[in-house]
């Protein structure tokens, strides 16, 4: 496997007495986007914030590129971008000069065209003379964003740059990421929510309580979770399915009232049609009908939950999403 | 052994920036505390105190007023260098970056320690205004001026360090080094004092400063010059260890 992030039994015990990490093996692909998900307190942010050097690891070892993050900092952080979880910025300096300032201290000499690009792809260009303690939530992420990459790096972690932000600097921020993939960035974003994991990773590590409990390829997750189910309701409820759908994977309920048809989303055609169709020409009445599907939520919920992680704490919907249905 | 200069370069830069913007006040107010005390003390009390040492009273005290400003500036100015960033949680960036410890003191206690030197020769140049200055040895001035600016910076960008709140930042210049400055022969001659206060005096590490200071001017002292000049290299070197201490435990910067 092609690594560019190697990290072995890392552990963080902080000095509280607290175990933020425990044992962490992860292999981080070059060129990957992946998301790691887990709820408040999960250790996600102390994970990355060792990589970077600000968090001394208590045990294992982290490599970027073939480089140990304490013996050789210099290459390892060299190539790290970071985006962090709250607005940490300075007050009183301008735009353009703060990200002057990040560049540098990487060692970079100045290039005022690139961070002119960069900063007129944050929609931060005309906002370049103004004083950080100014700017608005938003507008400080985005700097948060610039700053980041001021220095051209080649991985990029991001720790929750979704939470708080409008739905403008999200779209903006997706482009900017997808744009970073393709010229061969790494990224590593953090998150809580599902959805924006399913939207953007290539894969997703699930964290809770200091560990690691699942990593895997966002389609072979996403294979797991292809069934649908579409719920037919029946104006009329019937005691027994017509022998017409015998041939389709239904089920009628209790009552007599609910077809449900189990299909695999990912086939080429999922048969609603000719079910709709042979529902029809059976004589039964549709009343209302819906879609629901097990999600990333759902396998989340599950290996959260079996780790005797407090349901009260997490930021997520535990109903399946429901769905009108597709048009087919 | 790699260096990143740029770093250096851009955190050295960027502090005397953030000076620059404030530089009205961060001069302004050094400038008319001088000439005030030289109004009271120089020419109001002064006129009615005979010569020290063959040195008139308002000539007296320059060295020992310019010493108390650049203690005080030096020790604010790295001080805050340092807690801001770790305030607003901006370091975040400097711990992130290719960027050794040494480094980053030298960036921030260089730009202090400028900001401290511009200081005093400010203030020497208001004093010569009001009592008509000379300068024995300008070398020895100037090394004094600039070990005092280098080692009271690297002082503030321990406290800096240590410091996890405004009012710690605060403390030690008001508890500590002001009353050392003004007890410290600053303002009068430790000869002046009785014998037992002289003794007692003589654990006061500002006065070494400021007799070596005052010396190189008009070739008076309290104690002998290179006694002075060893105090300050001593407390420059303890500072150093300090910080060097700080940096591989990681102290209040890394958790
Ligand atoms: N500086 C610290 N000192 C002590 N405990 C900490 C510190 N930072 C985080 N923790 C604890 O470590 C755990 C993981 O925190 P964090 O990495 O911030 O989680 P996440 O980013 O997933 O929300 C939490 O229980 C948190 O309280
Ligand atoms: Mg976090």
């Amino acid at each position: 496997m092609n690594s560019i992030v190697s990290i072995q039994n890392l552990s963080k015990v902080y000095e509280g007495g607290h175990q933020a990490l425990k044992e962490i093996n992860l292999e981080i692909k070059k060129g990957e986007i992946l998301a790691l998900l887990g709820p408040n307190g999960a250790g996600k942010t102390t994970l990355i914030s060792t990589i970077c050097g600000i968090v001394s690891p208590s045990s294992g070892t982290v490599k970027v590129n073939g480089h140990d993050i304490i013996k050789n900092y210099r290459d390892s952080r060299q190539m790290i971008g970071l985006v962090p979880q709250e607005l940490t910025l300075g007050a009183f300096e301008t735009v353009w000069n703060t990200i002057n300032f990040s560049r540098g201290l990487f060692g970079k000499k100045r290039d005022d065209a690139y961070l002119e690009k960069l900063l007129k792809e944050l929609s931060l260009w005309d906002k370049k003379t103004n004083e950080l303690r100014t700017l608005s939530g938003g507008m400080k992420r985005r700097v948060l964003i610039a700053k980041a990459l001021s220095h051209q790096p080649e991985i990029l972690f991001l720790d929750e740059p979704t939470a708080g932000v409008d739905v403008e600097l999200r779209k903006d921020m997706w482009n900017i990421v997808r744009r970073l993939r393709e010229s061969g960035v790494t990224i590593i974003l953090t998150t809580h929510y599902i959805e924006e994991a399913e939207e953007i990773a290539d894969r997703i590590g699930v964290i809770n309580n200091g560990e690691l409990l699942l990593i895997e390829d966002k389609k072979e997750l996403m294979h797991k979770l292809g069934q649908k189910q579409l719920i037919v309701e029946l104006k009329e409820p019937t005691e027994n399915l017509p022998n017409l759908l015998s041939k389709y994977n239904v089920s009628l309920s209790q009552d007599g009232a609910k077809i449900t048809y189990t299909y695999d989303t990912r086939g080429d055609g999922t048969g609603i049609t000719s079910l709709l169709q042979a529902i029809n020409e059976s004589g039964l009445v549709l009343k209302d009908m819906q879609t629901t599907q097990s999600s990333l939520e759902d396998i989340f919920v599950h290996l959260v939950h079996d780790d005797g992680f407090d349901q009260k704490e997490k930021n997520i919907d535990q109903t399946a999403k429901e769905e009108k249905p597709d048009a087919h | 052994m790699r260096i990143n200069l740029q770093a250096i370069k851009v955190i050295y830069k960027y502090e005397m920036l953030r000076a620059w913007k404030t530089l009205f006040q961060s001069l302004a107010s050094p400038v008319i505390s001088t000439a005030l005390y030289f109004v009271v003390f120089g020419s109001a009390i002064g006129s009615r105190i005979d010569t020290i040492e063959g040195v008139s009273y308002g000539l007296f005290i320059v060295p020992g007023l310019t010493m108390l400003s650049l203690l005080t500036q030096s020790i604010a100015n790295a001080s805050f260098g340092i807690f801001f960033p770790k305030f607003t949680g901006s370091i975040y960036e400097v711990l992130s970056a290719p960027v050794s410890f040494f480094e980053i003191m030298v960036g921030y206690v260089g730009a202090a320690a400028t900001k401290s030197f511009i200081l005093g020769v400010v203030i020497l140049i208001t004093a010569s205004f009001f009592v008509d200055l000379k300068i024995a040895h300008p070398v020895w001035m100037a090394t004094f001026l600039i070990l005092t600016c280098i080692s009271f910076s690297l002082f503030g960008f321990i406290i800096g360090l240590w410091a996890n709140n405004f009012e710690k930042l605060q403390i030690i210049p008001l508890l500590i080094i002001t009353p050392l400055v003004f007890l410290g022969g600053s303002f009068y001659s430790v000869s002046m004092l009785p014998p037992f206060w002289q003794t007692v005096t003589l654990f006061n590490p500002v006065l070494y400063l400021v007799s070596g200071f005052r010396w190189s001017f008009f070739e008076v002292s309290d104690v002998n010059v290179g006694l002075s000049l060893g105090m300050i290299v001593v407390f420059l070197v303890a500072c150093l260890l300090v910080i060097s201490w700080m940096f591989k435990t990681g102290y209040r910067l890394k958790e």
